[in-house]
């Protein structure tokens, strides 16, 4: 019962009009209860597939899933699971808290209705009818009607795309309150800012394979690497590069470019050496670049030595 | 406790969709009033030996009824293009259940097209004993049942674009076949209708105009197809949903 979700060899190819698309090809993952994790990707990377096989709305060609060790069938039919899709909109005729209360009569330990309201914003909008809503409101009762079954395993699908500013906020806030009470949250972004902020692990996957997997910190060094720019003359380049938190260093006249893993260390390491450096500009992480780089080149053999390059 | 306020709000939420709620009320009575009304004096209609009134009440209960079941389809066409089914299918909802509330739903609209027809008929003079009025009912009913397979085996296999073309098409056809609006005295097309659901619906109907009820042959037909039509929704249903 306690052995969180594990994925063994999961492949899954589509047959389109081109020919075969293998979206998803043979990935291992192991995933503990209680554990927010995000599976980070560019459009493409097999996010979406990877979830619709986990939650049993897609038949794997090859490999297995199991939730909480059962099929993903049975954890459906049990309602461990809540799962908020990528697309979807919501069916109409019924006010807000009706279709959320629907929701919750299928699940055998749901949540509050009212508290559900509550909590993801919608006690103003409680009464309108759903084919009434704007898009961001739409999302958060999506999110609700996820939220109400109160499952062991809440999996969501890209959530924030159609939110503006306060209600991604919001979104997370109550995600992470609901993973504080021991949930196992499996969350998809194309966002690392979004996945570092919200998940204690990071799964990033591309062309259908894991291509990273760790602490989001760790991929956060790998690929979400910070540049520096600064005036400064006079300086030689691999005297740069050796600088405390710089991975790689560029000169163009006065103009020096620092690669950096650790920006704060290499910010200080930079001043402490050189305190005549000026026009100092911090840029972050480069995780379209990395994406762009890894789907680039469709045959890569080993797409995480491409990411390792990228990131240095 | 699964399944029983899913199917309440499928059928609060049917009726609360004012257009469609009355177009498919309205529809029968409309073309009811139209035909029938201009007719209303006639007492012996075509050699009949019914009024007008009855006999155009009786095939447009089969044929109103009929759409009412065939109609789930577009509903469910419609929800399936929303993603609402695949959001369903990761709710411990069972299959059993959410077909109970759509036929449940179909029967309710049936339910009211039947009333609604019948108040229509006694207004323009219709009137037949308690007993008549109860058998001609119960025995519609059942005959609706392979309908409302249809209806959901329909909305499984086709998409919103094509639904509307096949449900007109089909319920004409059937209709007419069938025997709804006017008698198939002979030929082919009365061996076919015999062999049709709608046929035994619409006999049904005009249990009320002196029809004989239906006998073994028309128990078995509808029951076979009912079963018949319940595999296929069964099968389009899981098709469906399992798809990539």
């Amino acid at each position: 019962m306690n052995a969180g979700i594990q994925i063994q060899g999961l492949t899954k190819t589509y047959r389109g009009p081109g020919g075969e698309v293998p979206a998803v090809r043979g990935i291992d993952l192991s995933i503990e209860p209680g554990e927010t994790v995000a599976l980070l990707g560019p459009n493409g990377a097999g996010k979406s597939t990877t979830i619709d096989m986990l939650l049993g709305l897609t038949q794997p060609d090859a490999g297995s899933v199991t939730v909480f060790g059962q099929t993903p069938r049975e954890a459906v039919d049990a309602g461990l699971v809540g799962g908020m899709l990528q697309v979807g909109s919501l069916i109409r005729d019924l006010a807000v808290r009706e279709l959320i209360g629907v929701m919750a009569s299928l699940y055998p330990d749901p949540l509050d209705v009212d508290e559900v309201i509550a909590l993801t914003g919608l006690t103003g909008t409680a009464n309108q009818r759903t084919h009434k809503l704007s898009g961001g409101q739409t999302q958060r009762v999506r999110f609700a009607m996820a939220l109400v079954a109160n499952p062991a395993l809440l999996v969501l699908d890209e959530p924030t795309v159609a939110m503006d500013v306060d209600g991604r906020r919001d979104f997370w806030l109550t995600m992470r309150r609901y993973a504080e009470r021991g949930k196992t949250v499996l969350f998809a972004t194309h966002y690392l800012e979004e996945a570092d902020a919200n998940a204690d692990r990071a799964v990033m996957m591309a062309q259908g394979r894991i291509v990273a997997d760790g602490p989001t910190t760790e991929i956060k060094a790998r690929i979400g690497h910070r540049t520096i720019r600064a005036t400064l003359g006079g300086v030689d380049r691999d005297e740069l590069a050796r600088l405390d938190g710089v991975s790689a260093a560029e000169r163009h006249g006065d103009a020096v470019i620092l690669r950096c893993a650790d920006s704060d260390r290499a910010i200080r390491a930079l001043l402490e050496r050189h305190p005549d450096a000026r026009d100092i500009e911090i840029t972050g992480a480069a995780l379209e670049e990395a994406f762009l780089e890894l789907t680039r080149d469709p045959d890569a053999e080993d797409p995480a030595a491409d990411l390792m390059e990228v990131a240095r | 406790m699964n399944g029983r306020l899913y199917t309440r709000y499928e059928i609060v939420r049917t009726f609360r969709n004012r257009r469609f709620f009355v177009l498919s009320l309205g529809f029968p009575l409309i073309l009811y009033f139209v035909i029938a009304g201009s007719q209303a004096g006639d007492k012996d209609f075509s050699g009949t030996g019914v009024s007008a009134a009855l006999f155009y009440m009786a095939g447009l209960v089969s044929f109103g009824t009929m759409s009412s079941m065939i109609s789930t389809g577009a509903r469910i066409a419609g929800e399936r293009q929303a993603g609402w089914t695949r959001q369903l299918r990761i709710t411990p909802l069972t299959s059993g259940s959410y077909f109970r509330a759509k036929v449940l739903t179909a029967y309710a609209m049936a339910g009211l097209t039947i009333a609604s027809l019948y108040i229509a008929g006694a207004i323009l003079g219709v009137s037949l004993p308690a007993g008549q009025w109860l058998e001609m009912t119960g025995l519609i009913l059942v005959g609706l049942l392979p309908f409302a397979a249809l209806g959901i085996a329909m909305g499984h296999l086709l998409n919103v674009d094509s639904i509307g073309p096949a449900m007109g098409g089909l319920v004409g056809l059937l209709a007419l076949v069938g025997g709804t609006w006017f008698p198939v005295a002979h030929g082919f097309l009365h061996d076919l209708g015999q062999c049709l659901p709608s046929y035994w619906l619409a006999r049904a109907g005009h249990l009320g105009t002196g029809a004989a009820p239906w006998g073994a042959t028309g128990w078995l037909i509808i029951a076979g197809w009912t079963v018949v039509l319940t595999a296929l929704a069964g099968w389009a249903y899981r098709r469906d949903t399992n798809r990539v």
